[in-house]
């Protein structure tokens, strides 16, 4: 049953790849207009949880709903029209130009607006995302990989979606970089009101984005509450997991 | 435990049979799912014109180069074979056969498989690794339609006219051997070039050119869209699609040239 306030609710879902059962009966809540962020261990199953949410993986068991409607039996293309999403590696489209991959979802589909429309939203959420406009015209493969992210989250901002996702943002990023990602998401997600779920075992990000956290353990919500009261959560795992120590109830070899 | 032992090679050989054709049953769906998305909008204009252009015109070079050196040696092959029965004259008639029945669309197909497949294949698998399948679903778009359906459309209509060309060049080729060294007379070889030439020849010939495209655009999308993770999975998937296409492409002109000449 969804509690009042809540927009995406995820019961008992389980998946498992082979052997490996990677969700094993997860329950989680997300409010709306707040910025959620799951952290874990590598291998712990957060982008399944984050793609299962998207169906782009279909989980064994349980239900995931969207303001309450079952997402498997919702319309797909206005279902993932409210969703944005960055990617890890960014996954912008290397065959298309910079201002197209932000403004893909703007030139095709339910969304579709004229072409020099779609270029301006392009370049000025590329301005949004602290690029200049001579990027628009340059190919993915040609910018650096702080430089692919804020693409990504152009694109992701784009359409100007009510819920964004964010997976590892911050990965393979200096700690400049990092820092300016995150404080990118917070703002766009503040001013945009939008419902933000992101995952990452990156603790300085997670300080930055989330107004409360998750963390997945051994396939299921180990501890969930708001930010500011993880320091003193009292859980062991938790505990362990911010401290970055290699002694405590996570099993350093995995 | 060594009768346990023929009973084990049965289950192992019975488990292979059961991948394979469950193998063969997924592309099969795989294509016929690719074949609907054609039909059916949305439909993307820019990527069925990019397709075209990198299958068919860029394809043209190696396609040429084949079809004119086959054609030139296949003059010479009948010119000394046909030398041991005093049948030196059938040149034209046999290259033009030759061409334009079997050889044009075989070698014009394993040419497609090799230049096309793989590169359809590594394509779509590094965008699968890379997650850019994924996002492409996340900004509500169906890759059937916006990767396969385009590809695998432009290929059954532009590796006929691929074939087409090939066959030609392959008839110049051998006339270019036949009239340069072999002493025949231009004017006479084209006659009887045209006149041995029948519109079922022709016909086949295209038959074969369309099906030998889509089976290679099919199998190209089919793998990239089914690879494993990592610069591994892309290898794989391209060795997979080359091997797929080109067996498939041997076997389906075993069975058009059963349909077509075999009546």
């Amino acid at each position: 049953m969804q509690k009042p306030g809540a927009m995406i609710t995820l019961s008992a879902v389980q998946k498992s790849f082979g052997d490996n059962h990677v969700l094993r009966g997860v329950d989680l809540e997300i409010p709306k207009a707040t910025s959620m962020v799951i952290i874990g261990g590598s291998g712990t199953g957060k982008s399944v949880l984050l793609k299962s949410v998207l169906g782009l993986v279909a989980p064994d068991s349980g239900t995931i709903t969207l303001d309450g409607d079952d997402v498997t039996k919702a319309d797909r293309d206005a279902f993932l029209a409210r969703f944005g999403m960055l990617f890890q590696g960014g996954a912008l489209f290397d065959s298309l130009p910079v201002w197209q991959n932000v403004a893909f979802r703007l030139l095709r589909g339910s969304l579709k607006r004229p072409r020099d429309e779609a270029r301006d939203i392009a370049i000025e959420k590329l301005r949004r995302v602290g690029l200049k406009a001579d990027v628009a015209d340059r190919f993915p493969a040609e910018l650096s990989g702080g430089m692919q992210k804020r693409v990504g989250l152009a694109r992701a901002i784009a359409a100007e979606p009510e819920i964004i996702f964010f997976d590892e943002p911050t990965t393979g990023l200096d700690p400049i970089m990092a820092g300016v990602i995150n404080d990118l998401i917070r703002e766009i997600v503040t001013e945009m009101g939008a419902t933000a779920m992101t995952i990452t075992h990156d603790m300085s990000s997670v300080r930055a984005i989330a107004d409360s956290i998750a963390m997945l353990h051994d396939g299921v919500i180990q501890w969930t509450g708001p930010v500011a009261q993880m320091d003193a959560s009292g859980d062991p795992y938790l505990a362990q997991f911010i401290s970055g120590s290699a002694d405590g109830p996570i099993e350093a070899v995995r | 435990m060594t009768s346990l032992a023929p009973g084990r090679a049965l289950g192992t050989l019975g488990r292979g049979v059961m991948r394979g054709l469950s193998a063969v049953g997924r592309a099969t769906l795989f294509a016929i799912s690719a074949l609907s998305h054609m039909l059916r909008p949305p439909f993307y204009g820019r990527e069925f014109a990019v397709a075209l252009l990198n299958i068919g015109w860029l394809s043209l070079p190696v396609v040429g180069l084949t079809a004119i050196f086959t054609g030139g040696a296949l003059a010479l092959q009948i010119y000394a074979g046909g030398a041991r029965f005093n049948a030196e004259a059938v040149v034209p008639q046999i290259v033009a056969i030759g061409m334009v029945r079997e050889l044009g669309p075989v070698l014009v197909g394993l040419m497609i498989a090799a230049r096309v497949t793989s590169s359809i294949a590594a394509e779509i698998a590094t965008m699968k690794v890379t997650e850019q399948i994924d996002a492409l679903v996340t900004l509500s778009t169906n890759p059937m339609k916006y990767l396969v359906a385009p590809r695998v459309l432009a290929a059954l209509i532009v590796v006929p006219v691929l074939v087409g060309v090939g066959d030609v060049i392959g008839i110049f080729g051998g006339y270019a051997v036949a009239t340069g060294s072999l002493g025949f007379n231009a004017a006479a070889y084209l006659k009887n070039t045209v006149e041995f030439l029948e519109p079922l020849d022709i016909v086949s010939s295209l038959v074969k050119g369309c099906v030998f495209g889509g089976v290679a655009a099919t199998m190209g999308c089919y793998f990239g869209m089914h690879s494993g993770r990592g610069a591994q999975g892309v290898g794989r998937a391209t060795k997979g699609s080359v091997e797929a296409a080109a067996v498939l492409i041997l076997a389906a002109n075993f069975l058009l040239t059963g349909m077509f000449f075999s009546l």
